[in-house]
């Protein structure tokens, strides 16, 4: 077998001459005369674990079963390999999917699922059945080929469900909240046994999620959905650090956001006057503002540093007062009121033990650099 | 407060009932139970009883169970049923017609249920109900509507000949094929309840899951709907094949002479021949051919689901 190029490593999406695998062109899906999916334009590259990122009823799922064939688009074309999928039926087409609830047939062993692709499409009982136990191995279900889905437990179903789909080595596999039904332990281990065997095998991933964390870790790309439409897509880094919208950064990770008005800039600041925050914000100066525009700025709370004293240096500093702490072990989030009557978020890793940790209604300082503030026009 | 107080003798109560065995839940079983003994046990008893007596010309005309103490029962109803072939044959028959209408039942039961289980909620109550609905009109004004239609100058001869299909009209009244139309139609109801009802549950991802792996909608048919209804089709067909073998007004009203059922058979022997202990005998062996597939198929089921 040869090794597959990946998509993670090549970063297809940069290179303007490469031929994206899947072509998604103005693709438009309604239910009446509610778009569920709203004029959508995406490409996929090979080999890219893309992640569909998106709250309930931001159409992510209807794209997804456009994909797969079980929703007819209202307008536009979807082209999987260089072949307009328009005509060809769910049961011909060269994708599979992982369901939400994992639609593992219940009358049928472990094995009969896994199986069920590969007799149908008329490869010899021999040959399948190798094939099947190579499969079982993968997931490292060798031992559970006998039994009924109905006596595994969740774990076990959804790697069930993922060999089944793998099965018949297909262009595309589609994966609707593939770690939705697993607990958090098992969904992070599950995690990162889904890239390796994504790696290993080659094939395209396109993967529906409501949750953040799972797309940050999974996907080489990330598509931010909302109201049928994609609002961003970008590498992980790319979202999380440089969302292009207040949906975006508020979607992904926790944030704080400030309004305010761009006022003037000095140098290589940027000033922005926001009565929220109590002082004037300073943030790296980005092209294309007017003076007296409303503009947001977006602050991760780890890029925030809460002290006792007074900091030398950092560009914007504001005081406040601890309204709540918890304790996360590894880190700590306070909650601060500031003087103008806004609540900041903050996180601070807890590195030393022998911290003397801040505490309630403790009167502390808040800092953060002139790189940490992130303007957002929309 | 009040209510613990108020509760107090009841639980006095409850407490010396419990001396004698008898718990609240005990007492909620203990009515129905008590209901089928008396309504179903002691019938049977009774009916068993008759069929191990010998007839006579009396009030009741058979012999009494206790004579001077001691037990008076014969075998010899049973004996009789076995040599004379009509009691055989009548079984038969019941049996084949029986059969046939679950079949047909099944085959046109199961795309209605399926039909009607797919459709979207307000549709499905409506169609729901039409398949009630009939339930509505008397079982015997049903079955002699069907007089109306199948009769050589019914309704449905006198459509055909009116559109050229037929020049004579056709004989369906008093032939077997009557009574498969009035079986099927009377217990079409019982086969598509418990198919939709297992149906409607039937997950839509399945389907889709089936025709993601490469099954035309046939496959898929074949492969995941029908092996997960086959709980549906077992209880339907259950529903529809028990009660049809013992029919009896179908194949009176709609059915002939030459039409043997053991329905009919159980009928003569009651009231035309007054012979209560071999009537009695047909009845009984009625049950036990009824009861021994029921007991085999649920030891399967009970065995298919441990497994």
């Amino acid at each position: 077998m040869a090794e597959p190029s990946l998509a993670a490593d090549a970063k297809p999406w940069k290179d303007a001459t490469a031929t994206p695998f899947i072509r998604i062109k103005n693709i438009t899906k309604k239910f009446g005369d509610f778009a569920a999916v709203d004029d959508i334009t995406l490409d996929i590259y090979k080999g890219e674990l893309f992640c569909l990122l998106g709250g309930s009823g931001c159409g992510k799922s209807t794209l997804l079963r456009m994909l797969a064939g079980f929703e007819t688009p209202t307008s536009g074309t979807i082209e999987i390999d260089g072949q307009d999928v328009a005509k060809i039926a769910a049961f011909d087409r060269p994708t599979n999917m992982m369901f939400q609830s994992y639609a593992l047939f219940p009358h049928m062993t472990v094995e009969k699922n896994v199986i069920y692709g590969l007799l149908r499409e008329g490869v010899p009982k021999a040959e399948a059945m190798d094939r099947v136990a190579d499969m079982l191995c993968l997931v490292k279900l060798q031992d559970f080929a006998k039994r009924k889905p109905l006596q595994l437990s969740g774990g076990q179903q959804q790697r069930v469900a993922l060999a089944r789909s793998l099965i018949k080595q297909p262009k595309l596999l589609l994966l609707d909240e593939p770690l939705g039904a697993l607990d958090k332990k098992l969904r992070e281990k599950t995690q990162f046994e889904l890239i390796h065997i994504q790696e290993s095998l080659g094939v395209t991933f396109i993967v529906v999620t409501h949750d953040q964390e799972e797309a940050m870790t999974l996907s080489t790309r990330i598509g931010v959905m909302k109201d049928g439409k994609i609002v961003q897509v970008g590498e992980p880094p790319q979202i999380y650090e440089d969302p292009n919208s207040k949906y975006v950064a508020d979607f992904i990770g926790s944030v704080n956001m400030f309004e305010g008005t761009v006022d003037v800039a000095v140098a290589d600041t940027l000033r922005i006057k926001s009565p929220e925050a109590g002082i004037d914000l300073l943030v790296e100066p980005i092209e294309g503002l007017k003076v007296n525009q409303s503009v947001s700025v977006a602050i991760r709370p780890e890029r925030i540093a809460v002290t006792r004293h007074k900091p030398e240096g950092a560009a914007n500093i504001v005081e406040g007062e601890v309204e709540e702490v918890a304790y996360l072990g590894n880190l700590s989030i306070y909650c601060i009121k500031l003087a103008s009557g806004k609540t900041l978020k903050v996180t601070k890793s807890n590195l030393l033990h022998d911290d003397v940790p801040i505490k309630w209604d403790e009167k502390v300082f808040l800092s953060w650099s002139n790189a940490a503030g992130i303007v957002l026009t929309t | 407060m009040t209510t613990l107080q108020a509760s107090s003798p009841w639980r006095k109560t409850a407490a010396l009932l419990a001396r004698f065995g008898l718990t609240g839940r005990m007492l909620v079983i203990a009515v129905p139970m008590l209901w089928l003994l008396v309504f179903f046990l002691v019938p049977f008893l009774v009916v068993l009883k008759i069929s191990v007596a010998d007839p006579m010309i009396a009030r009741p005309p058979y012999s009494p169970l206790f004579v001077d103490g001691s037990i008076q029962a014969t075998i010899g109803n049973y004996a009789y049923m076995w040599e004379d072939s009509l009691y055989i044959n009548a079984y038969w028959s019941s049996i084949k017609i029986a059969f046939f209408s679950t079949v047909l039942a099944l085959l046109i039961g199961y795309p209605m249920s399926y039909y009607i289980a797919r459709s979207p909620e307000p549709k499905r109550s409506l169609l729901l109900l039409l398949i009630v609905l009939p339930f509505w009109t008397s079982f015997l004004l049903r079955v002699y509507a069907w007089i109306g239609i199948l009769k050589t100058k019914g309704v449905l001869n006198m459509l055909l000949m009116k559109f050229g299909l037929i020049n004579e009209p056709l004989i369906i009244m008093q032939t077997d094929v009557a009574v498969y139309i009035g079986i099927v139609y009377t217990y079409l109801p019982f086969m598509i309840l418990p198919l939709y009802a297992n149906l409607v549950k039937l997950d839509d991802a399945l389907l889709e899951a089936s025709a993601d792996l490469g099954a035309g909608p046939i496959s898929t048919f074949f492969r995941i709907t029908i092996p997960l209804s086959l709980p549906g089709i077992v209880a339907g067909s259950m529903l529809v094949f028990i009660p049809a073998i013992g029919e009896f007004v179908i194949p009176a009203l709609l059915g002939g002479p030459d039409t043997l059922m053991i329905g009919k058979i159980l009928w003569t022997e009651f009231f035309a021949n007054r012979d209560w202990p071999v009537a009695s005998a047909v009845a009984i062996a009625m049950l036990l051919l009824l009861v021994i597939p029921i007991m085999l198929l649920r030891m399967a089921q009970t065995k298919g689901a441990e497994t």
